[in-house]
């Protein structure tokens, strides 16, 4: 078995507020093979967006990735490197693309100078020739006429253009691993099955390794070859993607899948998972779903740990030992109070 | 045939763009443009389309939220456009509205229980302990507990914003209400929950819908009807089930097959729509569409001849020549460049409705 290209062991980032500690990460191992589509699951403020934060340390005060954590990336922990090692992982070997392209660029600069900073900063590049780099990535990302729209400002393109944009800026380096958190959330319909279909070609393309942050499952059947599902900070199943469709093991998840109106589908009520997410302040004892699940029992005061219940896939579930309480399902605690 | 408690016809509003600051600017985005359609007591119509396809105006300046260049609004027999100001007021305990944000469009300074009880106040529904009776049942029938009036936006999710939003509206016992995109801020399984509370109020307070989103699988799940939008004009519209068993503009099928559809491995053939829309500044001529349609009988005559939303079936209304039947002769076609006659076409990818669930 080959090294993974990222490990990522008992990840903790913790957030000293006013409020007490949130403990946004709490514990998080998952692993990105070369080449491999991992999607990160979950629902807002689970954690996902603070995992990929992690990753490149952008973690800022009152946040802080606690003792005992360890990244591994390309055989080196991206914990222990100094600053201006970990800058040249950044964007280099690891790129991010963010939600928002609107407020990930810079309004004040165009597009092509933005691209080409990327290589004058890791390539050191002359100031042409890294004008040239960015004008061809440009036309790789499918942005029409790329050298004349290599000198827009962000303000005079579309969302999906601008997406394409930081696309090419992730994409300049040929990094190893690219982070993309919740890429075409702020996309329509339309122009998101263009960037999706875009990201799947660049990735044959270059053979780089995708993690995927999103919470539509959609998004994620059609993209990722293994799930990883975050709820409360931990990781509660991961699986190969056919799996988590087909044979859900946590009840987060089962409720995750069950919620979704699907096209084609009966319009019967859409089943719901009742309360809602407790703030990282606040995490339950024991099972952390324990409130808005219809399956918990005595059990649940004791926090479980990710148990294999197929080859490849685990779930952070105590019905991994005790499978026969699944025929009885409850009303929630959570749906007992008022709703939500 | 019952009658309509909305009827909506021939609404245009246009925006004039001032001159920008470097000079530049100073034209017109045709927001909606000449849009018609019914909605009928107890029902939901869904009104679809992706950002600034006017979806969002046109459920405003039905309110007069923003007042309408043209067109006529007749809402249970009033005319609203020619209302002044105090029967338009006294018409909103008829219509009201549930926003998509539900972080801006609750006052941050009022308690939830002066939020919901504002309307009973100004609309004199009830006063003093009896108002405060109405807003705790309020309350607990959108599934918040009665003892939460005293607490303020911030101490609450979006999705129990999002109740204290329909609580409101639901405080002044309209028969109407245009919900704009009331559950896309929302988490999966909170959506879910919003989604079968409008359900069942709906069943037992008998209100009319007007649901505009931009999700086509919320949509199926909720809606009746189903109008498509696009750069500011209805281009399909038909009941829920024959909209995605066949849809017939070639828009809508794009937008259908581009929904990503959970299930690994039936990753279905797509229609990848060329760019992105063109500006509302400047719309194409003739049908809106044909720069980007995937029609196999697009032709010159698409470009030059503005398509009639008319009749394909009964209750389906379509806006494209090249979908028959149309009124648009070919020989008309033909004088107008027109090279490839009309021709029924309906994409596999396109088709989502199984019939199974």
């Amino acid at each position: 078995m080959t090294n993974p290209l990222l490990s990522i062991e008992n990840l903790r980032t913790y957030f000293y507020t006013d409020a007490g500690v949130a403990r946004a990460v709490d514990g998080v191992s998952l692993h990105v093979n070369e080449g491999e589509t991992v999607g990160l699951v979950g629902e807002s403020g689970c954690g996902k967006t603070v995992t990929a934060l992690s990753i490149l340390r952008l973690i800022a005060s009152p946040g802080r990735i606690e003792p005992d954590s360890r990244i591994v990336f390309e055989g080196k922990d991206l914990l222990q490197l100094r600053p201006e090692e970990i800058r040249r992982v950044r964007g280099n070997r690891i790129a991010m693309i963010f939600q928002e392209p609107m407020t990930a660029l810079n309004p004040v600069f165009t597009v092509g100078d933005q691209v080409a900073e990327v290589a004058r900063v890791h390539d050191g590049a002359t100031r042409r020739e890294a004008w040239k780099r960015a004008v061809e990535m440009l036309d790789l990302v499918g942005i029409p006429a790329a050298d004349e729209r290599a000198r827009d400002y962000p303000h005079q393109m579309s969302g999906g253009m601008r997406q394409r944009v930081m696309i090419a800026m992730a994409l300049m380096m040929r990094p190893a691993l690219v982070i993309a958190d919740e890429p075409t959330t702020a996309l329509d319909v339309t122009i998101q099955a263009q960037i999706l279909e875009l990201l799947r070609d660049l990735q044959r393309k270059f053979g780089m390794s995708l993690l995927l942050i999103t919470h539509d499952m959609g998004v994620v059947a059609e993209t990722a070859s293994r799930v990883v599902v975050m709820y409360g900070g931990e990781v509660v199943e991961q699986a190969p993607v056919e799996r988590i469709f087909a044979s859900p093991h946590h009840p987060y998840t089962e409720g995750l899948l069950a919620a979704m109106p699907r096209l084609g589908a009966a319009r019967d009520r859409l089943v719901t998972i009742p309360g809602t997410v407790p703030p990282p302040t606040e995490w339950p004892s024991g099972c952390r779903f324990r409130d808005r699940c219809s399956y918990a029992w005595e059990r649940a005061t004791e926090h479980p740990a990710l148990s294999e219940v197929a080859p490849g896939h685990v779930s952070r579930c105590h019905l991994a030992q005790e499978p026969q309480r699944r025929l009885q399902p409850h009303e929630p605690l959570a749906a007992g109070k008022s709703a939500s | 045939m019952t009658t309509p408690l909305l009827s909506v016809r021939n609404l245009t509003k246009h925006f004039a763009r001032t001159r920008g600051l470097f000079g530049g600017g100073g034209d017109t985005v045709r927001a909606v443009d000449g849009v018609s359609f019914d909605v009928y007591p107890g029902e939901t119509l869904a009104l679809v389309g992706e950002s600034g396809c006017g979806k969002t105006t046109t459920g405003r300046a039905i309110l007069r939220l923003v007042e309408p260049d043209s067109g006529e609004v007749m809402f249970d027999g009033h005319n609203v456009l020619a209302l002044t100001a105090e029967p338009l007021r006294q018409l909103r305990r008829k219509m009201q509205i549930v926003f998509q944000d539900p972080y801006s469009s609750l006052n941050p300074r009022m308690t939830i229980g002066a939020i919901v009880r504002e309307g009973l106040i100004i609309h004199r529904i009830a006063e003093g302990a009896e108002a405060d009776k109405r807003v705790r049942q309020l309350l607990e029938e959108v599934g918040l507990r009665g003892e939460y009036v005293d607490k303020y936006p911030h101490e609450f999710s979006g999705g129990q914003r999002q109740r204290v939003g329909i609580a409101r509206a639901l405080s002044v016992e309209p028969k109407f209400i245009v919900c704009d995109e009331p559950v896309s801020a929302l988490d999966v399984s909170v959506q879910a929950q919003v989604l079968n509370l409008l359900q069942d109020l709906q069943r037992d307070r008998g209100l009319a819908y007007l649901f505009i989103a931009h999700d086509l699988s919320v949509v199926e799940h909720i809606a009746d009807r189903v109008a498509v939008m696009y750069l500011g004009q209805i281009v399909e519209s038909a009941d829920g089930d024959t909209l995605y068993r066949e849809p017939l503009m070639p828009y809508t099928q794009a937008l259908l097959s581009a929904a990503p559809v959970p299930e690994p491995g039936a990753r279905r053939e797509r229609i990848v729509l060329r760019g992105d829309a063109p500006s509302n500044t400047m719309p194409p001529t003739g049908c809106v569409f044909h720069t980007r349609c995937a029609h196999p009988r697009r032709d010159a005559a698409c470009a030059a001849i503005v398509p009639p939303l008319e009749d394909k079936a009964p209750t389906h209304l379509v806006a494209c020549i090249k979908q028959p039947p149309t009124s648009i002769g070919w020989e008309q076609q033909q004088a107008s460049g027109g090279t490839l006659s009309p021709e029924k076409y309906v994409p596999r990818a396109a088709v989502t409705a199984t019939g199974t669930p």
